[in-house]
């Protein structure tokens, strides 16, 4: 009797500690997260003007179906998806191939995953400040280019060039997060799979395509799941190059910096709601064709 | 090669050829390996020896060192308030770091440890959360703070960020892996569950909370979107929202430009070089579970 007290008295203590332990995130997830994502549902059917709140009209589904026919959101979404169509594939390339050498038996190596994880540590803006610098009027490249025969250019008034920079800024400072999660997942692999090989006298290339890349599908999976969501929400460098308008003539005019705009430029944060909305559930399709995907293409091995 | 040479026996292969592949990949690696760490470093060096030029020499394409000059830190530490940049993007990186640490670690630790109704449930929700990106919370997040007139102060800019989704789920994961004796014997002791937390699992957890302590650092010393949209007074600025303003104000004189891109980078590669393997471990950690 007296043993069951006890034991009840203790399992309430448990409990109790341990709501109060999870207290914490649980409010400050409900306060900061949950509750802005229902305010920012509901302002996406009102017409909501931050400056005029109490003006705010329903209009159901007018703001997603605008944003649909909204010319320049088409440019967004478009100008976003080429960035993360280059950037993601490209990324995960440079850094699997990286991740694969660094985990050899080479020399340096600390220097070398050092030298590869630098840009990764480096705030956005400065990067973007140093390749803006680069890249500019005058500078090191258009040398460069003048001196191999090439035309100067201006690099970032031309359209056609200021994304691809983006995607440049994007790359250089992303491989080598990845290439050291992609070292993380080589050194899983077991060390006996490639003797074996050796035996069979597999060379260094085959090894890579044979055994490499297979084994590493489910950390690969992870480099582009990663890879993509933040490509798809890209805003530093394309409000830094441009000083916050996604010009010239908004080739650099990502989805996330016109919403931007929209909600804190033109406050109209009802529409700017609905584009939020939009670009979740993107992320979320995308998220999952590619997981089908990965999955199909482990199925067949 | 072709696949005949798979499987045709070892013996009959020309050993020779053998060595000089090996030797031919060996030096690809290296080249590539050298290349692409010119590719990383070198535009950090030539921005750092460029911060030091004069405007007139900036983007001569000569390497001299009998130019140089500091006036370019100089002329940015007296024009702009550069100590209060620092000073805001210390205070607001160590307090949202100092307390993601403790309520991830102490959520985390519920999670994987103590049993009390309704525990699956929030875990799934946490790992719900993970999902939204913060586009869908920015306006809400800014219509609340100016409600409560927290713009432009540091309230709004930590408040809203001092737990995280996902650290709460690395040290679960953590956590999981520690041996339940070392509790049980505690518990036999009389400690309660917040002395076993931290008496017990916080000081064998310092690997895991390195991993973090770093990872959330460096996010909030380089976040941009969240500090551009929650600060418009000057002083209030944290180092990069500081920066991008110089780089608006003095675009022509690039050599000033860089120098501000050094005051921005610098404390973090130090504390880079400094802490590189717990760095690389803190990345590591993020993908091998995932």
């Amino acid at each position: 009797m007296n043993n069951n007290k006890k034991h009840l008295t203790l399992n309430m203590q448990e409990i109790v500690s341990g709501y109060l332990f999870i207290a914490p995130i649980l409010l400050s997830l409900i306060v900061w997260t949950v509750g802005p994502v229902l305010y920012s549902l509901y302002i996406s059917f009102q017409q909501f003007s931050f400056l005029n709140p109490s003006a705010a009209k329903w209009v159901y589904f007018d703001n997603y179906i605008e944003v649909f026919q909204d010319k320049t959101f088409h440019k967004a979404l478009l100008n976003t998806l080429k960035y993360s169509a280059a950037v993601v594939p490209i990324q995960t390339f440079i850094a699997l191939v990286l991740g694969y050498i660094c985990s050899r038996k080479i020399r340096f190596k600390t220097f070398f995953r050092g030298a590869y994880y630098l840009p990764s540590v480096t705030s956005s803006v400065a990067v973007s400040t140093i390749f803006m610098f680069l890249f500019s009027g005058k500078g090191i490249i258009n040398i460069f280019m003048v001196n191999f025969g090439f035309e100067a250019k201006s690099w970032f008034a031309t359209p056609k060039y200021a994304l691809m920079l983006c995607m440049v800024i994007a790359i250089w400072t992303t491989v080598g997060t990845f290439m050291i999660v992609f070292m993380a997942g080589l050194a899983d692999i077991p060390n006996e799979i490639y003797e074996a090989a050796a035996v069979d006298g597999a060379n260094e290339i085959q090894n890579f395509f044979k055994i490499t890349v297979p084994l590493l599908r489910p950390t690969t999976f992870f480099v582009v799941i990663i890879g993509l969501i933040g490509t798809l929400q890209i805003f530093d460098y394309a409000f830094i190059i441009s000083k916050g308008e996604g010009g010239p003539v908004d080739s650099t005019l990502t989805i996330v910096l016109y919403l931007y705009k929209k909600a804190f430029k033109h406050f109209d944060m009802g529409y700017a709601s609905a584009m939020a909305f939009i670009l979740f559930i993107i992320i979320f399709a995308i998220t999952l064709i590619q997981k089908k995907f990965f999955e199909q293409g482990m199925e067949q091995e | 090669m072709q696949h005949q040479t798979i499987v045709r026996p070892r013996a009959h292969r020309p050993i020779e050829w053998d060595i000089i592949f090996g030797k031919c990949m060996t030096l690809l690696f290296y080249i590539i390996l050298f290349s692409y760490a010119a590719i990383t470093i070198g535009p950090f060096l030539w921005a750092f020896y460029c911060s030091f030029r004069t405007a007139a020499d900036v983007n001569k394409m000569t390497i001299d060192f009998s130019n140089l000059t500091l006036s370019n830190y100089l002329y940015i530490a007296q024009k702009s308030p550069l100590g209060s940049w620092y000073m805001n993007s210390i205070l607001i990186a160590t307090i949202v770091t100092t307390a993601n640490l403790f309520f991830n670690s102490l959520g985390g630790y519920a999670l994987s440890r103590i049993k009390f109704p309704g525990r699956k449930i929030i875990f799934l929700f946490i790992l719900g959360t993970m999902m939204i990106p913060s586009q869908i919370t920015m306006i809400p997040t800014y219509i609340i703070l100016s409600k409560l007139n927290w713009v432009n102060t540091y309230w709004g800019l930590t408040v809203p960020f001092l737990t995280g989704s996902f650290g709460v789920f690395m040290m679960r994961q953590f956590f999981m892996g520690i041996p339940i004796e070392l509790e049980e014997a505690a518990r036999l002791d009389g400690l309660g569950r917040f002395g076993i937390f931290t008496r017990i699992i916080l000081p064998i957890s310092k690997p895991a909370l390195v991993s973090q302590m770093i990872l959330i650092f460096m996010g909030n010393w380089n976040s941009f979107l969240w500090p551009t949209l929650l600060t418009s007074k000057k002083q209030m600025y944290t180092l990069p929202v500081g920066l991008n303003s110089l780089q608006n104000q003095y675009y022509s004189f690039q050599n000033q430009v860089m120098a501000g891109a050094m005051y921005l980078s610098i404390p973090m590669i130090i504390l880079f070089l400094i802490f590189q393997r717990h760095f690389i471990q803190g990345i590591a950690s993020t993908g091998s579970k995932g």
